[in-house]
Formats: C-alpha cells, sequence, structure tokens
C-alpha cells in the first residue's frame, strides 16, 4: 500500500507494543535465558567474554612465560619465533603478561561489581521500603557520593593507601555502590505499593522479610543488568588507573600500565606494545556490554542510568 | 514551580556541606596528618605544632571543620601547594579555564552531532545504517578514553602527520588562537566518547516519543516528515540529553583528566595528576572539592531546565 516506503515510516508500534512482543515470546514458553540467547549480540558477547576468561586464566598453563624473571637483553623485541607477541621494555613477553594482566582485571572488576551490587540493593531496598526522613538521608549521601568525580577520589585514594588487589576492589566498590541503590531504591518505591507485599505486612511480615524475600527477587532483572555494567565500568576504572600508573606495581601486570609503557614507544613503531592490549580491553568492555544490554532486552525491564 | 525551585536547591546545599565533610574527613585520612602533608615528612615537631596552631588542626573536629569552611566560604583560600609554592585559587583560576574551554567545547559539538545522529538513527531504526552506527557506538563507548587518544594520536600524528600530538601548552586559553591545530586531537576525543553514549540516548529517547500518539495525529493532520521531527518530537526527546548534560558534568571532568594527561594539556585534570604523583594534598582536596560543588550545580542546572521543559515534573 502506499503506507509502506523504504525509509521507515515515523510511526511504529509502541514500547508497551514491544514488550508485548516479548512477553508473548515469553509465555509461549520461553524463559529468560531463551530470549537472551536469541539475541545474536548476547551470543556473541558471551562468547567473547568466555573466550577472554579462558585466555587470562587457563592461557598461563599452556603458554609458559616467565613473568617474574626478566631479562634485558631481549627488551622491546619485534613478534617472532618464541614471542609471539614481542617482548616488552623490561625484557618481559608481551603475550604472557597480557593473560597475566587480564587476570586482575577480571578478578577486581567482578569482584567489585558483586560487592557493589549486594551493597547497593541493600542500600536502596532499605531506603525505599521505609521512606521518609530515613530515605531522604540516604539518598541524599547517596547524591552527595555520586557528586564526587570518581576518578579524581580514586587516584586521592591510591595515592594514600597501598595498592593491591584487595584495595583496588574496594575501591572500586566504594562509588559502585551508588548506582544500584538509586536504581533499586526506585524500584522498591514500585514494589511496595503491590498487593503481596500489603499482604505480607497483614500477615505479621517484618521488613526483612518484604525485603528480602519479595522485593529484591522481583527487581532481580534490574540487578543482574546492573551488575554487568558495573564490571565493564570496573575494568575500564581500572585500566585507567593503570595507565595513569596507579594500578597494582609491577612485577604484576596490568593492562593499563602496559599501554602507558607502551606510548612512549609509539613513535619508534613499537606497535606490538600498544594495540593487542588496547584491543583486549575494548573487546572485554564490548563483550560485557553486549551482554548487558541483551539482559536488559531479556529481562523486559524499563531502566534509567545506562 | 517556586516550591519546586526551593526544595531543589535545599537539597543542593545539603548536597554541597555532605560533600565538603567529606572531602574534609578525607585530609583527616593523610597519613601523617595535614601538617606534614603541607610541610613535607621531614618537618619538625615545633612547625607541625606551629602549622597546627595556625591552622586550627588541634582543635575539636566539628570545631576544625567549621574552620575550614570559614576559611573556605569567607576568605576563599583554597589552601596553599607547597609543591608548586603557589595558593591553590591562584592554579585554580588559571587552570579551570582551561578544562572549561576544553569540555564546552568537546560537549558543543557531542550535542551537535549526536541529536541528530539519534534521530536518523530513530527513523531509520533496525535497518543497516542503524545496526552500523550501533555497533560504532557501542565500540566508542566500550574504549577507554586514553585508547582512543592514543589511536588518534598513532593515526593522525604519527601515521599521517597531518596534527600534533600534543595541545596548546598555552597558560591562557588563547593558545588555541594561536595553535587552533593543536585543540582538534583532544576535542576529537572527548566528542567521539560523548556522542557514543548521547547518541543512544536520543537513538532510544526518539524511538519511544515515535511510538506516542501525538506523532500519529501530526501525521494525519498532514504535517510533513520534517515537521513532525524538528517541529514535535524534538522538544520532548531531547529532555534524557538535558540530564545527560548535568550528569556528564563530572564525567567531562574525569574524562579530562585522561584526555589531558594523553595531550598534555595544561587544566584541571592534568594539575590533579601532577598533584598526586607528588602527593601535593592541599591541591587534591581542593580540586576534588570544587569539581563536586560543579557537580551538584550541574545537576541542579540540569534539574531546573528539565522542569521548565516538562512540566509533569514540577508536580510531582
Amino acid at each position: 500500500m502506499t503506507d509502506q516506503n523504504n525509509e521507515g515510516d515515523l510511526v511504529l508500534e509502541g514500547p508497551e507494543e514491544i514488550s508485548q512482543m516479548v512477553r508473548a515470546r515469553r509465555k509461549r514458553g520461553a524463559s529468560v535465558l531463551e530470549v537472551f540467547l536469541d539475541n545474536k549480540l548476547a551470543l556473541v558477547g558471551s562468547f567473547l567474554l568466555v573466550a577472554i576468561a579462558v585466555f587470562c586464566f587457563i592461557g598461563p598453563l599452556f603458554y609458559h612465560s616467565n613473568q617474574i624473571a626478566s631479562d634485558l637483553n631481549i627488551a622491546n623485541t619485534a613478534p617472532k619465533h618464541g614471542h609471539p607477541l614481542g617482548t616488552d621494555n623490561v625484557g618481559y613477553d608481551e603475550l604472557g603478561r597480557l593473560m597475566v594482566g587480564g587476570q586482575s582485571s577480571l578478578e577486581i572488576g567482578f569482584a567489585a561489581a558483586l560487592l557493589a551490587g549486594v551493597f547497593g540493593v541493600l542500600w536502596g531496598a532499605v531506603s525505599g521500603y521505609f521512606g521518609g526522613i530515613i530515605d531522604t538521608i540516604m539518598m541524599r549521601i547517596v547524591d552527595a557520593l555520586l557528586s564526587i568525580p570518581v576518578l579524581f577520589v580514586l587516584l586521592l585514594m591510591a595515592a594514600i593507601i597501598k595498592v593491591n588487589q584487595l584495595n583496588l576492589t574496594l575501591a572500586v566498590a566504594f562509588f559502585a555502590w551508588l548506582v544500584p541503590a538509586r536504581l533499586i531504591r526506585g524500584e522498591t518505591l514500585t514494589l511496595r505499593t503491590r498487593e503481596y507485599i500489603q499482604a505480607v505486612k497483614g500477615m505479621g511480615g517484618g521488613a526483612s522479610r518484604s525485603v528480602f524475600l519479595h522485593i529484591i527477587p522481583n527487581a532481580l532483572g534490574t540487578i543482574v543488568v546492573n551488575i554487568t555494567f558495573q564490571v565493564a565500568d570496573a575494568i575500564l576504572a581500572l585500566a585507567a588507573l593503570g595507565y595513569l600508573g596507579f594500578g597494582i606495581p609491577p612485577p604484576a601486570a596490568n593492562w593499563g600500565s602496559m599501554l602507558s609503557q607502551g606510548v612512549t614507544y609509539i613513535y619508534a613503531g613499537e606497535w606490538w606494545l600498544i594495540y593487542p592490549v588496547g584491543i583486549l580491553i575494548v573487546l572485554t568492555v564490548i563483550s560485557l556490554n553486549f551482554i548487558g544490554d541483551a539482559l536488559r532486552d531479556a529481562f523486559d525491564v524499563r531502566l534509567q542510568g545506562r | 514551580m517556586t516550591r519546586f525551585l526551593v526544595k531543589r536547591i535545599g537539597q543542593s546545599i545539603v548536597v554541597i556541606i555532605l560533600v565538603s565533610l567529606a572531602t574534609f574527613t578525607l585530609l583527616h585520612l593523610l597519613p601523617g596528618g595535614a601538617a606534614k602533608a603541607e610541610l613535607g615528612v621531614r618537618a619538625s615537631p615545633s612547625a607541625i605544632r606551629a602549622f597546627n596552631m595556625v591552622n586550627g588542626y588541634n582543635r575539636p573536629f566539628l570545631s576544625q571543620y567549621w574552620f575550614y569552611i570559614d576559611r573556605l566560604v569567607v576568605h576563599h583560600n583554597f589552601g596553599y601547594s607547597y609543591k608548586l609554592n603557589e595558593p591553590v585559587s591562584t592554579l585554580l583560576s588559571m587552570d579551570l579555564p582551561k578544562s572549561a574551554y576544553l569540555s564546552g567545547l568537546a560537549l558543543f559539538f557531542t550535542v551537535l552531532i549526536a541529536i541528530p545522529l539519534g534521530i536518523y538513527q530513530a527513523v531509520r531504526r533496525n535497518k543497516p545504517d542503524d545496526y552500523a552506527l550501533t555497533g560504532l557506538s557501542f565500540i566508542g563507548y566500550s574504549m577507554p578514553t586514553f585508547w582512543l587518544g592514543l589511536l588518534l594520536i598513532a593515526f593522525f600524528s604519527v601515521f599521517l602527520r597531518w596534527l600534533p600530538p600534543s595541545a596548546p601548552q598555552t597558560p591562557t586559553i588563547s593558545g588555541s588562537l594561536t595553535d587552533p591545530k593543536a585543540m582538534i586531537l583532544p576535542v576529537m576525543t572527548l566528542t567521539i566518547v560523548g556522542v557514543a553514549s548521547f547518541s543512544r540516548y536520543m537513538r532510544s529517547s526518539a524511538i519511544e516519543n515515535l511510538a506516542q500518539d501525538y506523532i500519529r495525529t501530526a501525521r494525519a493532520k498532514g504535517v510533513t516528515r520534517r515537521g513532525v521531527l524538528f517541529g514535535h518530537m524534538l522538544r520532548n526527546a531531547v529532555l534524557p540529553i538535558v540530564t545527560l548534560l548535568g550528569l556528564s558534568v563530572p564525567a567531562l571532568l574525569s574524562g579530562n583528566l585522561i584526555t589531558e594527561s594523553v595531550f598534555n594539556y595544561p587544566g584541571v585534570g592534568l594539575l590533579f595528576w601532577t598533584s598526586t604523583q607528588v602527593r601535593d594534598y592541599p591541591v587534591l582536596l581542593a580540586l576534588t572539592l570544587v569539581v563536586a560543588i560543579f557537580t551538584v550545580l550541574g545537576n541542579l542546572v540540569a534539574d531546573i531546565g528539565y522542569s521548565l521543559i516538562d512540566r509533569r515534573v514540577r508536580l510531582s
């Protein structure tokens, strides 16, 4: 008909209709997992993430390289037999360093995101459930901390405390919990008015019962999506800290500091110090973003913030 | 409207007070105390005592805090950098305009590009070019800022030799007038990252709006395609961008830190980084507080702007 045109008409199905399409699929028996797996980007992202994790954690078992003793004789050599990605400026094998560096990035990223998720969810749920003055105070604290520039304070903390894996996890988690807290507070405010929560109260159930058994399970979609994005953000933040010189100190490897070391050789054309690391960081973060996006679609939740 | 304004401004004031309390507490977490931080690790005990008495560090916590606020607000004294031998307020007055200039330029171009791009993607949703642009956006905001900066340097400075690899080094903004090519790469870095996230929000906001009934009505009335897009939808779809603009103040200043260090642009971010390396705590804390206050103000402006555009917000 004349309505059909190749540019795509301006009028389209509303978000309710799109949600209905997803819900219809879900009703046909498709679970969240199935909708998730249907999404091609999700598959790509999941595959990539698993591949990177295997590369970082299982790789060193097969590809042996010495990451403790450096050999200055072979510093700055181009990729060749024995060193597939060349060596860096103190003689460490670059490929092995990529693997070990990834270990700390992934570990800290996931640990910080989980820690922040748990704490943020509790904070937000309590704040939203009780409301009133408690809610106001708790959310003002969140607002205040959200206003402080994260990188600045992370640098400040890194300058004050000793930088090791645990401290970095705590430092990154210290800022990461703010966004889930806000999101879950919003969800709690919505869910609080539902009948089943009123029923719990009517049956004499206390706050902890409502929050842990009812509200949090129903907000699980939001929580999982947010935690996925938090991991991506944490890995980016760690790379930035490493680049600025405040990551875990050598001989431990971390991707950010590998990049900052490689930069000094950019004019010498030593590409193997820069491109593999950078591409690996981008691939890790992209895979997490794909997964998070697909999860968000699969859980069919309207989220703010990302 | 005034009730909303008063409530909102009151909230911002409370948040600013909490932020100042937080930065003041950080000052006390410093190893060796603030005295050793400013005077150096080998300061003599008498010098430390004198410093503490002058600056009030031997008083109870709350009266110290009051002293700190009084010094800050009434005397405009942000502290003194013993490493750079200048009052922090001088350093701020030199570097803040430059950072603001860089952020301002980047934000200007970001909004200029992202809004039409988002609308274009919304109109051509699920077509190949939408997918391609979405893919590029994904890559754009998955990339660490410093990596993007390095790639741009590698391509434009090392390979093509078109643009200089570092930003103008002059103490004032005039450097961008004498050496305009040098500003291109830093601004491009920030703009690309900004466009990547802004255009996604714009796209989803535009798609949501295109589903609304008023679009259907306008088209039925016979309004042209362009008229509908720019006359009706734009105003409503732009709302998340307004919020984003306010929320992007801290991200801009932090992202600035990385971009400024990659391109060696002498702004607030680079000042913060060099101060971190030499542990210049007065500068660090003052900068954190200043940036935090700007963030709160940015959010306040965004909220007020949002409520001006969307009347429903005022009633909530």
